[in-house]
């Protein structure tokens, strides 16, 4: 399990391409970053950073699927099998019109489901509270972030070395 | 990702912004005391608001027999305010969805204001049915769940039925699709406060931290949302125009009904998006977001889908002489010329003939125009949806049973306090949330600034920013 509290070393760029550039260099360094923060997403971040695509649309999919199994068969059972009645004289399996309720389950399900799983899998929800470094990242700074608890001495002047190096505006240490 | 940007492309957000300023000048509004202009507007809005409560316990109390419908005339102005408030709604969404798999640029100026419209307007919307069910307190009644009459199902086979299950979807997948956008915002918020505003808005931003990885899933969502929400706001109009296209009476029961419900939603949709954004920009003085080029590019999807409108009543007459039905017939030369012809007058004029005005790129631009132009819309829009309903039922197969009708004060009253609910809502929106989607702003200021691109770019054509994407 993760520790109670983590000693960060942040540093703040004031612009996205700089930033990009440093994540870049410290990826050629082969530092450890432990997060970047920004106020909007920044395009070509996850491939800098390394991140693997994220996978919530393939959820999406299968709540949908889900979705569109419930309320189909459901109909279908109603109709054929607990209670079948005879409407404008069609027959009891009436697929086509199944077809509207089908889709707006569908739908319903994928969404409540992926808004749900993003929430669940980003640690987020109402009223949690999760430690940020700093309030101006969702203005207008855009951070790097290195773990720092187990680092020593020549480790974190190396660490504040990049951030000299790469244009950013602030260092700071904070124990989140 | 984005096509490099062309240099004749005006910019979206002039006033050289830089990212503090932006997030200046839209959370601003939301932590100054409101202006007087607000103050006044709520103070109208509310007194709507109490009419509207007044309105609907009246209704309940003394029951339906307190509107004027009749045997005959069983839809009124009820029906035609849920058709109305329900296409109001769509132009959110397509603003916020559509445009978004387009890769409008142009739609993050309005986004924000645009869902939080079709979620308020879809509220309005959904009264009318559940009012007009006359007993209220049964209105689950509506929904499958497992009773101790049978179970007896409802009927799925039911447009009305349908119409339910798309309401309510809409709704949810709408609310949520613009929570999910205001979480960063509300964490910008969030991060600019002390005390009470910083826990209450600490407790909205669900704990957002901006972490990439976060970003990289809110864009995934947001465009998979985007993705399911296209075809569900196709849907729903297409849905609820099957409450009367699936029915048997002349001049309802036709194949054209859902893309001419379709088109007009939007068509009065983005007229309701006018009205109110040329009274919110001004209000919280945000030119610089919502600028003249937003007001042109919908002035011409209003024009677009206004005489995509016009051309659907041309062809409704059309195939109504050539079907060689004399139902049919007598439907369409009654709409025209019977009873109800000052409504279809008032249809044709304000949905066909004056959006023509916006041919001109001067009128387009011009903000007294739209906004006059927005208000004939809407109003154009509602007598759409009262000719279809109205004229259509006012003369049925049996001339014993013709009948005219007209509202009484209640149903007036009703339709003014949705007016009235809707405004508060949008009005407590504008205070408490910004009403433009800071972080989305902040993505596209190095394409669309005006330091950037457009006559007056200083920086250049940043040769770098273009290849970088």
């Amino acid at each position: 399990m993760k520790q109670e509290t983590t000693q960060v070393l942040y540093g703040l760029y004031n612009d996205e391409e700089v930033l990009l550039h440093a994540v870049k260099k410290a990826k050629e360094d082969h530092l450890d970053i432990m997060d970047v923060y920004s106020p909007f997403p920044v395009h070509g971040l996850d491939n800098v950073l390394g991140l693997s695509e994220s996978r919530i649309h393939v959820a999406g999919f299968i709540y949908g699927l889900i979705g569109a199994l419930t309320a189909f068969l459901f109909m279908t059972w109603v109709f054929t099998r607990d209670w079948p009645i005879i409407f404008g004289g069609k027959p009891y399996f009436s697929a086509p019109s199944f077809i509207p309720i089908t889709f707006e389950v569908t739908v319903l399900f994928a969404s409540v489901g992926m808004v749900v799983t993003f929430y669940t899998i980003c640690g987020m929800g109402p009223g949690v509270t999760n430690p940020t470094l700093d309030d101006r990242i969702t203005d207008d700074k855009f951070c790097i972030a290195f773990d720092v608890n187990d680092a020593n001495e020549s480790q974190q002047s190396a660490l504040r070395k990049f951030f000299d190096e790469t244009g950013a505006e602030e260092v700071n240490v904070k124990t989140i | 990702m984005s096509a490099p940007i062309s240099a004749i492309r005006e910019p979206l957000i002039t006033g050289s912004k830089s990212y503090h300023t932006i997030t200046e000048d839209i959370c601003g509004p939301t932590e100054r005391t409101p202006t007087t202009a607000w103050v006044i507007a709520f103070i109208v809005a509310v007194t709507g608001l109490a009419l509207y409560v007044f309105s609907v316990t009246w209704t309940i109390w003394v029951g339906i027999g307190s509107w004027n419908l009749n045997r005959t005339i069983n839809w009124g102005w009820d029906i035609t305010n849920f058709v109305w408030w329900v296409g109001i709604g769509h132009a959110g969404t397509l603003i916020s969805a559509i445009l978004l798999l387009f890769r409008q640029k142009w739609r993050t100026g309005v986004n924000r204001a645009a869902e939080a419209m079709t979620i308020f307007a879809v509220m309005c919307a959904g009264q009318f049915p559940l009012i007009h069910m006359g007993r209220l307190w049964l209105g689950f009644f509506i929904f499958p769940y497992p009773n101790t009459r049978g179970p007896l199902w409802v009927n799925f086979n039911s447009p009305l039925l349908w119409d339910v299950f798309a309401i309510s979807t809409y709704f949810t997948v709408s609310l949520l699709f613009w929570y999910t956008g205001l979480v960063p915002d509300f964490a910008t918020v969030r991060d600019r406060a002390n005390g009470l505003r910083r826990k209450i808005y600490n407790f909205v931003s669900f704990g957002w931290t901006g972490s990439a990885k976060h970003w990289q899933r809110w864009e995934s969502l947001s465009l998979v949302l985007a993705g399911l929400a296209t075809p569900l706001v196709l849907s729903v109009h297409t849905i609820v125009s099957f409450d009367f296209a699936t029915s048997v009476i002349p001049g309802w029961h036709t194949t054209i009904f859902p893309p001419y419900f379709v088109a007009g939603a939007i068509f009065s949709g983005f007229a309701m998006v006018q009205t109110l954004m040329i009274m919110t920009r001004k209000v919280l003085k945000l030119e610089d977001y919502i600028t003249l080029e937003h007001i042109d590019s919908m002035n011409k999807v209003i024009l677009a889908t206004g005489s995509i409108v016009g051309v659907a009543y041309l062809t409704e007459l059309f195939i109504a002489w050539y079907s060689g039905y004399i139902y049919e017939q007598f439907a369409f030369y009654n709409r025209v010329m019977g009873p109800y012809f000052w409504s279809y007058i008032g249809m044709m004029g304000c949905n066909v003939i004056s959006p023509q005005i916006f041919w001109s790129k001067k009128m387009r631009r011009s903000i007294l125009v739209t906004f006059f132009m927005s208000i004939f819309i809407n109003i154009g829009m509602w007598f759409e949806r009262f000719v279809i309903i109205a004229s259509t039922l006012a003369r049925d197969y049996l001339p014993s049973s013709w009948s005219y009708y007209s509202p009484t004060w209640v149903e007036v009253c009703l339709f003014i306090g949705t007016l009235g609910l809707f405004s508060t809502l949008y009005l407590v929106f504008m205070r408490v949330a910004p009403v433009v989607a800071v972080s989305e702003i902040k993505g596209i200021l190095k394409t669309g600034g005006d330091q950037y691109v457009g006559p007056n770019a200083s920086h250049g054509h940043s040769h770098h920013d273009s290849a970088n994407h």
